[in-house]
Formats: structure tokens, sequence, C-alpha cells
């Protein structure tokens, strides 16, 4: 029992995960730049200050307030939307490579990946401080 | 400098980070911090913010090829995950409380890390003969395509390649990076992973790491759309420019330029952190 031939879960779902990756970085580039040729239309001529850190206002802090900014093409919003679409493609690996342990029966890394899922998420929807 | 002027010379730059980032093995990361706090005199949780939702893209736009590769070994992936994420919640809470000139100190000192890290020759550890009973318990031994069919390889100090991870995971969180560096290393020089390996799972890692200290951030209001887009598309065209350049060796020279600007630029962070300049 030492693994050998399994290193990686199985190589189909592998492949269709890195594909699925890709088209996620895909689309979420092209939200990110057309949300962002309609921000630098917009405000292309206003001066911009990152000197002094403010914070973001709290619509662009969670899911539910991005997605609300982005479905009424709030041109931030939009951007914003984007980006979220780009950190959610490793926790989509995270979730598939679940199932890829499960398709294997393999307990231990079913659990393993399970808590790094939970962190993950944790993270992203559960932090609110 | 209106926004479309800073919009264009932040795109530029990472378009030139990505590039070099990807012909190096540097990642793009560790110099988008630099360029926009010092070159631009944005606040630095602004700047970590940006870097790290580029720093997520290249890793998972470069996924689909190094699986096709069938080098990266998913079951150390996801055990080291463990580590860098739970490393990363510290980070990202540590990231709070310290001022930015302090975590600037930091950053400075993990680019002059880096730099000297890149000087030294990489050697490849004679893989370990016999299985070390605890990788071989989680299974984390494997094999990769070799020129001549199959290599096998065992993993060693399987705890000491997860206490370096909780340190990748923390400066990731900390200072907004993928911390491929410290995750290669960990790989390479304690569970003896051949270079292969290592550098595809490490990619594998970076993302996932990352996407952790993403969420925080996002949470926390560092991510800013207007400052994140340039660089996101930035870094993202200019890593799969380089990505296609790389298939031949990697320039030794290029390599030695990149690293000298990085022990520059961890010079000045260094010095800005410390005098409150940043």
């Amino acid at each position: 029992m030492d693994g050998q031939g399994e290193s990686t879960p199985d190589e189909r779902v592998e492949v269709f995960i890195g594909t699925l990756l890709r088209a996620g970085v895909t689309l979420a580039a092209a939200v990110v730049f057309l949300g962002g040729v309609a921000y630098l239309a917009s405000h292309g001529t206003q001066i911009p200050d990152y000197r002094i850190f403010r914070g973001e206002p709290s619509d662009l802090r969670n899911i539910a307030g991005i997605v609300t900014d982005a479905a009424r093409l709030s041109r931030r919003g939009l951007i914003q939307f984007g980006l979220l679409l780009l950190i959610a493609t490793p926790i989509v690996r995270v979730g598939f490579t679940v199932l890829a342990f499960i398709l294997q029966k393999d307990k231990t890394y079913v659990l393993i990946t399970l808590i790094v899922l939970g962190i993950l998420l944790y993270s992203l929807v559960g932090a609110g401080w | 400098m209106n926004v479309l002027e800073f919009s264009a010379v932040v795109f530029a730059g990472s378009l030139a980070a990505g590039f070099l980032g990807a012909l190096t093995g540097f990642g793009g990361g560790v110099v988008i911090v630099p360029l926009l706090t010092l070159g631009l005199g944005v606040d630095i949780r602004y700047a970590i913010g940006a870097s790290l939702v580029s720093v997520i893209a290249t890793s998972s736009g470069a996924a689909a090829a190094y699986v096709k590769e069938g080098f990266s070994n998913i079951r150390i992936g996801m055990f080291l995950e463990l580590a860098t994420t739970i490393g990363t919640l510290l980070g990202a809470a540590l990231a709070g409380v310290i001022s930015g000139g302090a975590i600037a100190v930091i950053f400075g000192l993990f680019l002059v890390y880096s730099a000297w890290l890149s000087g030294r020759p990489r050697r490849e550890r004679a893989a370990g003969e016999k299985a070390d009973p605890m990788a071989a318990a989680l299974k984390l031994d494997g094999h990769y395509p070799g020129p001549a069919g199959w290599v096998d390889y065992h993993v060693r100090a399987v705890p000491t390649g997860f206490s370096l991870m909780l340190v990748a995971g923390t400066l990731s969180g900390l200072l907004g990076i993928g911390s491929g560096a410290v995750k290669v290393l960990a790989m390479d020089l304690a569970m003896g992973l051949p270079f292969k390996v290592s550098t595809t799972t490490s990619n594998f890692m970076i993302g996932v790491t990352a996407a952790a200290s993403a969420g925080l951030y996002l949470n926390r209001g560092y991510i800013d759309p207007g400052l994140a887009m340039p660089v996101v598309l930035g870094v993202l065209l200019g890593a799969s420019a380089g990505a296609r350049r790389l298939a031949g060796a990697k320039s030794r020279t290029l390599r030695l330029v990149f690293a000298s600007v990085i022990l520059v630029l961890g010079a000045q962070m260094i010095y800005k952190g410390v005098t409150g300049q940043l």
C-alpha cells in the first residue's frame, strides 16, 4: 500500500480541472476587462488616490454586495465580480479534488481536502471582520 | 497623473513583472508590491490586495499546462495546503495588527532572501531510497515521467516540510505573494522531491494559498477594483507570454539581472519601512 501509480487522483479528472481553471481565468479576465473599459471611460480623468488607505465600501467587500453591484452593471462592481471569479478558481479546484478522492475512496485525503476547502470558504465567506 | 495614465503605467509595469517573473521563475508577485508602493506611492495594503489576485490568476492559468505534464503530486499538494492555508489565516490576522512600515520591512527581508536564494545553484538531492513511514502512511511517494520511463521518488522529512509550509502560508497572508520560493525550498531541500515535481506542485499550491489570503483581504476592503484591474490584466498577459517563451532554457543572465533588481527593491523596502515612509 504505497500509492504507486496513484500520485495523481485521476489523470482525466485533473486534465478536466486544468481546462476548467483556464476557462475560469479567461472568463474572469474578460469581465475585469469589460468593467475596466467602462471604469476608465467614466473615471479616466479623475485623480487616483491610493496613498492613504481607506478600505473599500462595504458593498465591495462581500459576495452578496459584489453580485448586486455587478448585476446593476456598476463599473467597479463588475471589475470586483471578475476578481471574485478569479479568487473562486482555486476553490473550485479544491472542490473537484474532494470529488476525485471520494471516487478513489481515499478517506484520509477526502478529510484533508475537506478541511482545506473549509478554510478557503471560511476566509471568503465566513470571516466578516 | 489621472486615472487613465495611472492605469496605463500600472498595466505596463505589471506586464513586465509578469513576463520577467514567468521567464525567471520568481513569479510576478514579488515585484508588484514594490512597484506600486515604491514607484507609485500606493498604500501597501492596497498593493498587497492587488498582487494577491494576480498571483491567483497566473497559478490557475498555468494549471492546465502543468497537469498535462503529469508532474504535480496532488496528495503532497493537498497535505501541505493544510499548513499553508492555516498559515495564511495567521498571516492575514497579523497584517491587520502590525503597521504598514513593519510589513514593508518584512517584505524587504523576503526580497533580499529570494535574491540570495536564486544566486545559489539549485542542487538536486539524491532521492530517498527507503520510504519514510510518515510519507508512506500519507501516501506521499509518487512517480513522474522521465526520459526513460517512470521515475519513482520517496518523500522525506514530512514534519519539517509541513512546518516550512506554515511559514510560507504566513508570509503569503502577510505580504500578498505566492511565496513560491519558500514552498520550493521546503519541497526540494527538506522533503527531497525532484525539481519537476516540486515546481509544478508549488504552482498548484500557490493558487490555493493565495485564494485563502485573498478572501480575507476582500472582506477587509483591501482589494480595490480600480487598482487591481490593470495589475491582474497586465500580469496575466505578461506571464502567458513569458511561459510561452520559457520552452527553451532559462537565461542565466536574465535571472541574475532580475535577482539584482529584487535585491535593490528589497533594500529600498527595508529602508523606507524603517524610516516610516511606507
